[in-house]
């Protein structure tokens, strides 16, 4: 393969997942304000308007841009100015760059080409995953250090305690997934979850972990700081960490929360809804357990698969605003109860009696 | 003698079953109920999107400007002063509404006429707007049926607190909602915007 033609293809690959997370996070926006409209028997948004087109709100989104970048930008008299003006591009870039280890599909052949679709296949994507999740709270932490402010100090404490507690567990329930599919390497834990458990089930995380899933879940909602885990920012005591955070430097914090939940859904995908696997199709086309097989073109395949995973991530991102607009805040010493009480010992539990079965059936 | 039975605050607290204290379960019913409403609310949405006007609405929404809640005929509103039927004010200057009102938000100047079964009639009668607290004492008080409530107009604003005093012929000049019925009021907006 010629150097020009594999530059190419990670570009191309870079392109697509970087344009997928930001426009879907910009479409979030609206899904935030829309889906808890119709949820509480409203309408929500609907006024932004160009030529008198609506569109069902959709303008709300430029029209929440415009704002952003023309509002003005208020920088506090702290003696941090320059890590002030950091911690939002900390914040946003760490998110974006987890996307890097995220398969959004199988491989494609160009021009005899094998084109694995994930910009970089770390074999030890797991724990790339891990480093940036731990890296994206210091945007938080040094938001809340540097604003020079009480409140904003206290958000970021809070956020380092709460990511502290929740990382143990985020790790501990993904241990479990190790051990069934014994890799570190993301594209090869899809690749495990392709097969069939009892002849009919897909071989996905989810029925192998249905502890470990929703540990997880509780876990990774914890690390988006929202609600119901939404402490550091305290809408309804203390602002948070982005109390001093004005114009589109609080737009970046607000935006990294809505990619951080499509990073969740990612991985939520990923590692228990089988990533780009679709049920019953492989290479050369679907083959149902009863016997029927259709075959199809190997594009068409790989196509089913990209869409596959939007739809599965939708559908967690569709989950996670469902859970945001549903369950009611908790305090700070229930979310610690939580944490170290309920989820640790579960994961912990999750994790030990993974590894007897896995030990068990290997022998 | 009967016992006084002193009531904690915290055992009026309903106790938690042990499945609510599990809070997953709780979380499933929660989740389960609102994405109840999403759907049954997206579907009639869509129903109503694709034309068929029969279907219930999704939302308990008024589209406020343009559509309006229907008022109840006995709401209070903007005040009005009625006419004789020569077009002359019904009004006596007779300070009732001035005196019961709370707010004093009413303020007459009364002058005398020749006409010996009125004696009084109001040189100008000013209500300022911005300190009525629309009680209705006025229109109770009124031995004359003089002022009424019942404009309709509930949209009332201005750029000054002078703005918000209405002067008589204004008060005289406004319809009541039976005869306005739903059309917009113009000119009270050009009076008060000043």
């Amino acid at each position: 393969m010629s150097m020009g033609f594999e530059i190419g293809a990670v570009v191309g690959k870079t392109i697509f997942i970087i344009m997928f997370a930001l426009s879907l996070g910009g479409l979030l926006t609206w899904v935030e304000r829309k889906q808890s409209a119709v949820m509480q028997d409203r309408i929500g948004a609907n006024r932004a308007s160009i030529l008198g087109l609506r569109i069902w709100g959709l303008f709300h989104i430029i029209a929440d841009a415009v704002k952003m970048f023309t509002k003005e930008d208020f920088v506090p008299s702290t003696p941090h100015k320059f890590i002030h003006a950091l911690a939002p591009v900390l914040s946003i870039f760490f998110a974006l760059l987890t996307f890097a280890v995220i398969p959004f599909g199988n491989a494609i052949t160009i021009a005899g080409h094998a084109i694995g679709l994930q910009v970089a296949d770390v074999n030890v994507g797991i724990l790339f995953i891990f480093a940036m999740m731990s890296v994206a709270v210091y945007g938080v932490v040094l938001a809340g250090w540097s604003s020079n402010n009480n409140y904003a100090l206290l958000g970021g404490i809070r956020a380092t305690a709460q990511m502290i507690s929740y990382e143990i567990t985020f790790g501990l329930t993904l241990v479990g997934v190790i051990l069934i599919f014994q890799t570190l390497s993301l594209q090869e834990i899809v690749h495990a979850q392709g097969g069939l458990i009892f002849g009919f089930l897909p071989r996905w995380g989810v029925f192998l972990q249905p502890l470990g899933f929703l540990l997880f879940l509780t876990a990774a909602i914890a690390e988006t700081k929202r609600i119901p885990f939404d402490i550091p920012e305290g809408e309804s005591e203390i602002i948070g960490f982005f109390v001093e955070y004005s114009s589109m430097k609080f737009g970046m914090f607000m935006f990294a929360d809505f990619i951080e939940q499509i990073l969740v859904a990612s991985m939520v995908t990923t590692f228990f809804f089988g990533g780009w696997q679709v049920p019953y199709l492989a290479d050369s086309g679907f083959v149902f357990p009863w016997g029927t097989a259709w075959d199809l073109n190997t594009w068409v395949v790989e196509c089913l698969r990209v869409v596959s995973f939007v739809v599965k991530v939708s559908f967690f991102c569709w989950l996670q605003m469902l859970i945001r607009w549903t369950l009611p805040r908790f305090r700070f010493d229930q979310l610690m109860n939580l944490g170290w009480k309920v989820l640790l010992p579960l994961s912990l539990v999750n994790a030990l009696v993974t590894a007897v079965i896995v030990l068990w059936l290997g022998r | 003698m009967g016992t006084i039975r002193v009531i904690n605050v915290s055992e009026r607290r309903r106790v938690l079953t042990f499945w609510e204290r599990i809070y997953l379960l709780e979380v499933y019913r929660g989740l389960a109920l609102t994405s109840r409403h999403f759907f049954v609310n997206l579907w009639r949405h869509t129903l109503r999107l694709v034309g068929i006007k029969s279907a219930p609405p999704g939302a308990a929404t008024f589209q406020y400007p343009e559509v309006r809640r229907p008022q109840s005929p006995r709401l209070r509103t903007l005040h009005r002063l009625t006419k004789r039927p020569d077009g002359t004010p019904r009004c006596v200057a007779c300070m009732m509404c001035e005196t019961v009102c709370p707010a004093f938000c009413i303020k007459i100047v009364a002058e005398e006429v020749d006409d010996p079964s009125i004696e009084k009639r109001p040189k100008s009668f000013d209500i300022d707007i911005g300190r009525c607290v629309f009680c209705g004492f006025c229109v109770e008080a009124c031995p004359e049926d003089a002022i009424r409530m019942d404009t309709g107009i509930t949209e009332i604003g201005a750029l000054s607190r002078e703005g918000m005093i209405l002067n008589m012929d204004t008060l005289l000049s406004l319809p009541p909602k039976t005869e306005r019925g739903d059309k917009p009021v113009d000119f009270l907006q050009q009076q008060l915007v000043q």
